[in-house]
């Protein structure tokens, strides 16, 4: 019997090494350790209830689990069979419990292909990948196949770059083949900037392998023998298990000279990233690795053409190698007859926000947002309202009710005004004011640009104080005009990626919630009471029972009134930090 | 910035060398070498620059902008107990601001900036992948999850038994 404990960093956050050590002392005390292995895993996907523990052969799915749980899951799973109801999944909407994960709605509609092994096998060890057709698809390239045939595959199988641009993978490949150097790179691109995708990280901690493999098959295919892994510095475990990773691969002769007597020699080297979003952008990142300033450079030249050390380099995100053993494998046609016309396969989306079900999911491309929030979500946090999603991290927009149900792809995704991206998909409810929001991401845009073009360096500037005056009420109708007109310019006249798609939240929000703008602007009001400026906290007189508790939880101790007397708020003193309204289990804080 | 010079300590220095050196000197190792200089001293004041940009034969200036380009590289030493609140878009939307803005009131320090006994000190860090525990705070290399405005009391409580 297998024991697989998550030891992705959200589980990790909640104990679960803890939990992995007392599990392994349970099996020990019970003289077990021949029949019962404990075993860390890669990122499981389902947050939202960790940390999990699955046990093999039977599947059965313990969430929530907690370090002091470990006696009773060895003494009664391991030792008699039985199965610890207390910590099964419980349905919402039907209250049963359900022990088999694949009967859960969070896994039902999940095809897994680039997280296929995370959560499954333990990441530190390479004999579990191998075991899992790990280095297959590599052999098969490097003995079977010539760089064209490969490339092929690559080629028909529609995979698109799952980083964001969703340029095709096999004609990145043939354009990067047909450059003649003395030398090329391979380089994978783990920078993963975007606020609230974590999908890259997950494959990296949970199947480091996938990742080595495909980047030699890359290699073969345009010629390379160097590989560059671009991370960064943030994510230690990580950079850790890749290392680890690269160690094994060395040993077994799967990285190194003449790989598999195939004649191809192949290495990889870690490089690390220091926390700016535009090394993202290929070029920025090429320059990043050559010890620079992460700035962008003009394309033509591409990367292809001229890229690290001025060599032809090929670019290639986490998620789009972690799916290429699978293509190899399995085939172009597999693989295309998963998704839509133009958007192949799968893509990892990193659910988070007002949101049942918090976590990493993989799903068929051509699926609908209606599927994915209310499906495998679980629906709005505490029954709230759902208000918007928002795609594509800071480059994306916001989508709303009207767009649940087109089919996800990359193409739908930017008719309907906002992006792919790298896969961040944030659910937001009736309490988040869009103006708030289209702010918060125009923040970080200002906090990263980095400063080389100026549509970007000070446009962005100005888009972030208009929308701080219209949060503030202090702006007026010719401003929001402004606004349009100064982000269409942005889009148009930035240098890069950043810039060309930094305007999008604002473009979307103003799109969609027109009238939430109209509303800060001439009735200084705040729709969804987020806007501190436009908001005052006032007690309901008829509701106060005067129990006291908004006032002891006050920070700033600006509520008055004695016990069981109606209380008051100085609105001069509040800071608006609402922790009255929190506090409060009479109704009788109002946000007006 | 104080004119002052600060007086680095000679081993750490000799440290940073062979650092350097493991590096072959090479100029495109700027950003390996700052990573590690950051892991020696904590920080990277002017005069730490002024040893990298001699070591690996570059501008001070061209040093000065790298660090100054990369979040991750900090000129000002950190807490004790560096706090840093993730404002990652899962963590906004489930409160992180009114959780910060509570860290900067008690602390009455502002983001970027250490208590004046060098105890705590405030970052921002954008996702640390831990969306599911929404808003999440670090302290060093502890995490908590759901962190509430109440609850910012109570981590900072846990710090209070030293000093």
């Amino acid at each position: 019997m297998h024991m697989l404990v998550c030891g992705g960093t959200g589980c990790r956050a909640s104990a679960s090494d803890m939990l992995y050590e007392s599990l392994k002392k349970e099996v020990q005390d019970n003289n077990l350790e021949n029949e019962v292995q404990v075993v860390t895993t890669g990122c499981f996907g389902f947050c939202e209830k960790g940390p999990i523990v699955k046990m093999i052969p039977d599947n059965t799915f313990y969430v929530s689990v907690e370090p002091k749980d470990a006696k009773e899951l060895v003494a009664e799973h391991a030792l008699k069979g039985r199965k610890v109801n207390r910590l099964l999944y419980v349905d919402p909407t039907n209250k049963e419990q359900i022990s088999d994960s694949k009967h859960m709605g969070f896994y039902k509609k999940q095809i897994r292909i680039a997280l296929r092994n995370c959560g499954l096998i333990n990441p530190e060890n390479i004999e579990e990948y191998l075991a899992a057709d790990g280095y297959e698809a590599m052999g098969k390239v490097l003995l079977e196949m010539t760089p064209e045939e490969a490339i092929k595959v690559v080629l028909d199988s529609g995979l698109r770059g799952r980083g964001g641009g969703g340029f095709p993978t096999g004609l990145k490949w043939q354009i990067a083949s047909k450059n003649e150097a003395d030398q090329k790179y391979v380089v994978c691109n783990a920078d993963e900037g975007d606020p609230g995708a974590f999908m890259d990280r997950s494959i990296l901690e949970g199947d480091p392998h996938t990742v080595l493999e495909a980047m030699v098959i890359n290699g073969y295919c345009i010629g390379a023998t160097k590989g560059l892994i671009y991370i960064r510095a943030e994510y230690p475990l990580a950079i850790q298990r890749l290392k680890i990773a690269i160690g094994q691969a060395r040993e077994f002769g799967l990285l190194g000279t003449d790989i598999l007597g195939s004649g191809f020699d192949f290495d990889v080297e870690i490089r690390y990233g220091a926390g700016a979003f535009v090394c993202g952008e290929e070029t920025a990142l090429i320059h990043s690795m050559e010890g620079e300033r992460g700035e962008p450079t003009f394309k033509p030249p591409f990367p292809a053409q001229s890229g690290y050390l001025g060599k032809p380099t090929n670019v290639n995100n986490v998620e789009t190698y972690a799916n290429i053993p699978v293509i190899i494998n399995k085939g172009a046609e597999w693989f295309s007859s998963i998704g839509t016309e133009k958007s192949k396969g799968t893509k990892v989306f990193a659910l988070a926000g007002k949101i049942n079900n918090v976590g990493l999911i993989e799903v068929p491309m051509g699926i609908t947002l209606r599927e994915v929030i209310y499906e495998i979500g679980g629906g709005i946090k505490g029954g709230k309202k759902f208000k918007a999603v928002q795609t594509g991290g800071p480059s994306g927009g916001c989508l709303t009710e009207k767009h649940l149900d087109i089919p996800i792809d990359f193409d739908n995704l930017i008719a309907a005004g906002s992006m792919m991206g790298s896969g961040g998909m944030i659910v937001m409810d009736e309490d988040d004011c869009m103006v708030a929001v289209a702010k918060f991401y125009l923040e970080f845009t200002v906090e990263e640009s980095c400063g080389k073009c100026s549509p970007c360096r000070v446009g962005n500037k100005r888009l972030h104080e208009q929308l701080d005056l219209i949060t503030k009420g202090k702006a007026t109708m010719e401003d929001l005009d402004k606004l349009k007109n100064l982000s269409n310019v942005i889009k148009d006249t930035s240098l890069c990626g950043l810039g060309q798609t930094s305007p999008n939240p604002v473009l979307s929000t103003m799109e969609n919630f027109y009238d939430e703008y109209v509303a800060h602007v001439t009735d200084h009001r705040c729709p969804s009471g987020v806007c501190k400026d436009l908001i005052r906290y006032e007690v309901i007189a008829e509701n106060c029972v005067g129990c006291t508790a908004c006032a002891r939880n006050c920070p700033v101790n600006c509520i008055s009134g004695e016990r069981k007397q109606v209380h008051l708020i100085d609105q001069v003193l509040c800071i608006k930090c609402g922790a009255c309204l929190e506090k409060c289990k009479f109704n009788a804080i109002a946000v007006i | 910035m104080t004119s002052v010079k600060l007086k680095l300590k000679e081993s750490d220095v000799q440290k940073l060398k062979e650092v350097a050196k493991s590096f072959n000197n090479e100029a495109g190792e700027l950003i390996n070498v700052l990573h590690k200089a950051q892991e020696i001293f904590g920080y990277l004041p002017a005069e730490v620059q002024e040893v990298v940009a001699q070591e690996l034969n570059v501008p001070v200036a061209k040093v000065y902008g790298v660090v100054t380009f990369y979040s991750f590289f900090t000129m000002l030493p950190r807490g004790r107990y560096p706090i840093s609140i993730c404002t990652g878009t899962a963590c906004y939307v489930r409160g992180a601001e009114k959780v910060l803005d509570e860290f900067k009131r008690i602390l009455k320090i502002p983001v970027g900036e250490t208590t004046s006994d060098g105890k705590f000190s405030i970052t921002c860090l954008r996702c640390v992948g831990a969306c599911g525990l929404a808003p999440v705070v670090m302290v060093g290399d502890k995490t908590y999850g759901r962190v509430t405005t109440d609850g910012v009391k109570d981590i900072l409580k846990e710090y209070d038994t030293e000093d």
